[in-house]
């Protein structure tokens, strides 16, 4: 939590007239991330207190850059600019990590078409991809593309994997997919381009939750595998209510 | 005082919308909302309502609705009629710009939009529980509006019955969006393209496409390179309504209402707020030029335009509509003391 003054300043772009992006690079990098989260928490916890800030609306932290939507109706643009601009001077280079999940993941064939696949391109078995994805700790860049969808970092070069050439129509919902140096959840049927090696029961996206994304940006996760009959009995407990996904929560911070 | 419109027959692709989702972008929820403020304020205003009161928004073909309870005020705005079937057997057309009063029974069957967006708003608002902050339906997600998705048969929409049936009905010319260019604040990726395209895209005319929808609207015209091939992707960052996003082709989408939250393609130029309701009313083939403002100006068009909004508001007239009424007991009333503006009544 310290002041990194020899990092350079963000540059700030309007999106339209009614948001600011503030850019710290153009890379997915997690030194970039950080900076973007720590002026994230900042301007979260200042916009109660300062005039400047008045008419935000929306906070989008994403891998390099944080956008500040605001209502023109409220804000002064060319005042909130300048406000960011000098947050974003004081706000550091990282902040304490997100919460840390340990959740369940299904590697059964049937929910990992793109497994074999996988393993040829990279000459390794469908146990040692699983180990690996197992043994990594992703951290969740940024929530995007639909609601609740995790774009989680982390993944070894060794199972680095281009997007399908020709995108699925249909997505199983709580599909596990790897895609390039990222790995997600699909949080609904949808169309999709993702590699699938797996499936987690749990929803990412509750509207009656609160918050109703599972995951926030910041958060780390860790994937633990279980088989077919636990996978089908946690799902089952999930919808009957008698299990919360926040017993899948391991610490808030560390 | 509640009442509420059943749905006799959803139509094609209708939705309840109101100012938007709000708050929500970090966990990828789109914003959503009415595509045209203005016509939906417009409905809105002439159903007695607060600009953002939850209304219908209409892009194809439209509902058919019973009134279960009464009386409620409904208006229609865009390019759109409805047949008003009372539930004494007489039959009215409803025109745009126009309030109807509908009582226990009175079916409105809303036909085809000509061209465009329309709204059909009711008074007080359709007031089913909102969900994350707003009524909008968001058909992703499955959030707002009724059970997320498009108005179905057999649906009912609540909403509140005036304290007592008014004669006067309300009327106003049709609101006239600006023409001429659309205005856009440059970026933020502007840098990410060529110079000629730059010129290219504050000259070139463009053609409104086939493939639009509630997300997004896609354009044909001249093609926009990018300063190399490398520059037509970046690592996602943020987007909002009015991004014109120009994928790899060189060809440019606005994105709408219901775009998502992030995005991996440049965006040349943004649409400003006060010019996003103007998209919602193209047609296909309709051609469209963009002229780059700053911040300043794009302050000064959305006061000037909010100003616009006021004096319709202020245009709006009252007149009694023929053919349902018993003139004597409407003169013995006084009623008629109460118009805004003294107008002939329309034909039924």
């Amino acid at each position: 939590m310290s002041n990194c003054h020899s990092a350079p300043a963000p540059r700030l772009l309007a999106l339209g007239d009614s948001a600011w992006t503030l850019e710290f690079g153009e890379a997915i990098d997690p030194v970039l991330n950080g900076r973007v989260m720590a002026l994230a928490a900042l301007v979260d916890d200042e916009r109660r207190r300062s005039p400047a800030l008045a008419g935000i609306t929306d906070l989008v932290p994403t891998f390099r850059s944080l956008t500040v939507h605001y209502d023109a109706r409220d804000a002064d643009p060319a005042a909130l600019g300048d406000a960011l601009l000098q947050l974003a001077g004081s706000a550091g280079a990282s902040v304490a990590s997100g919460r840390l999940w340990r959740l369940p993941a299904c590697f059964d064939a049937a929910f990992a078409p793109d497994l074999p696949v996988l393993c040829e391109r990279h000459r390794t078995t469908p146990a040692a991809v699983i180990e690996t994805l197992c043994q990594t700790e992703f951290r969740v860049y940024m929530i995007g593309f639909m609601p609740g969808f995790p774009y989680m970092g982390g993944l070894p070069p060794s199972l680095h994997t281009p997007r399908l050439a020709t995108p699925r129509t249909a997505v199983p919902a709580r599909s596990l997919a790897v895609a390039g140096e990222m790995c997600a959840v699909y949080p609904w049927t949808s169309p999709g381009g993702w590699n699938l090696v797996g499936r987690t029961p749990i929803d990412l996206f509750d509207p009656a939750a609160e918050p109703p994304a599972l995951l926030a940006a910041g958060d780390r996760v860790r994937w633990f595998t279980v088989d077919r009959d636990i996978y089908e009995k946690t799902d089952a407990e999930l919808r009957r209510g008698h299990l919360s996904r926040t017993a899948f929560l391991l610490g808030e911070t560390a | 005082m509640n009442a509420s419109l059943e749905v006799i027959d959803g139509g094609l692709g209708n939705t309840l919308q109101d100012r938007g989702r709000h708050g929500y972008r970090h966990l990828g929820v789109a914003t959503s909302g009415f595509l045209d403020p203005q016509f939906a304020a417009c409905a809105n205003a002439l159903a007695g309502n607060p600009d953002d009161a939850a209304a219908i928004e209409i892009r194809g073909i439209g509902p058919t609705l019973k009134a279960i309870g009464g009386p409620l005020r409904i208006a229609l705005c865009g390019e759109i009629e409805a047949q008003l079937l009372r539930h004494g057997g007489s039959r009215q057309t409803l025109a745009p710009w126009h309030s109807a009063t509908l009582a226990a029974g009175d079916i409105v069957k809303c036909g085809a939009v000509g061209a465009g967006t329309a709204y059909l708003a009711v008074s007080g608002g359709f007031t089913p529980t909102p969900q994350l902050g707003s009524r909008s339906t968001y058909q992703r997600a499955n959030i707002g509006g009724i059970a997320g998705r498009p108005l179905a048969a057999g649906d009912s929409l609540p909403c509140t019955r005036l304290a007592a049936h008014e004669y006067r009905e309300f009327r106003n010319d049709p609101w006239r969006h600006a023409d001429g260019p659309v205005h856009v604040i440059a970026g933020p990726q502007a840098d990410h393209f060529a110079y000629d395209a730059l010129q290219r895209f504050a000259a070139a005319v463009y053609t409104v496409s086939r493939d639009s929808d509630r997300m997004g609207m896609r354009l044909a015209g001249p093609v926009l390179q990018h300063r190399s091939p490398a520059h037509a992707d970046i690592v996602s960052d943020a987007v909002t309504p009015g991004c014109i996003q120009v994928p790899g082709n060189g060809l440019p989408i606005i994105l709408l209402a219901d775009c998502q939250t992030v995005g991996g393609y440049p965006k040349i130029a943004t649409v400003i707020g006060a010019d996003l309701g103007r998209l919602a009313q193209c047609r296909p083939g309709d051609e469209l030029r963009f002229a780059s403002v700053d911040l300043a100006t794009a302050g000064a068009l959305r006061r000037a335009e909010e100003d616009r909004l006021a004096r319709w508001r202020q245009g709006i007239g009252s007149y009694l509509p023929a053919g349902y009424l018993d003139e004597t007991a409407l003169y013995q009333s006084n009623l008629i003391s109460g118009a805004v503006r003294a107008e002939p009544p329309i034909r039924d």
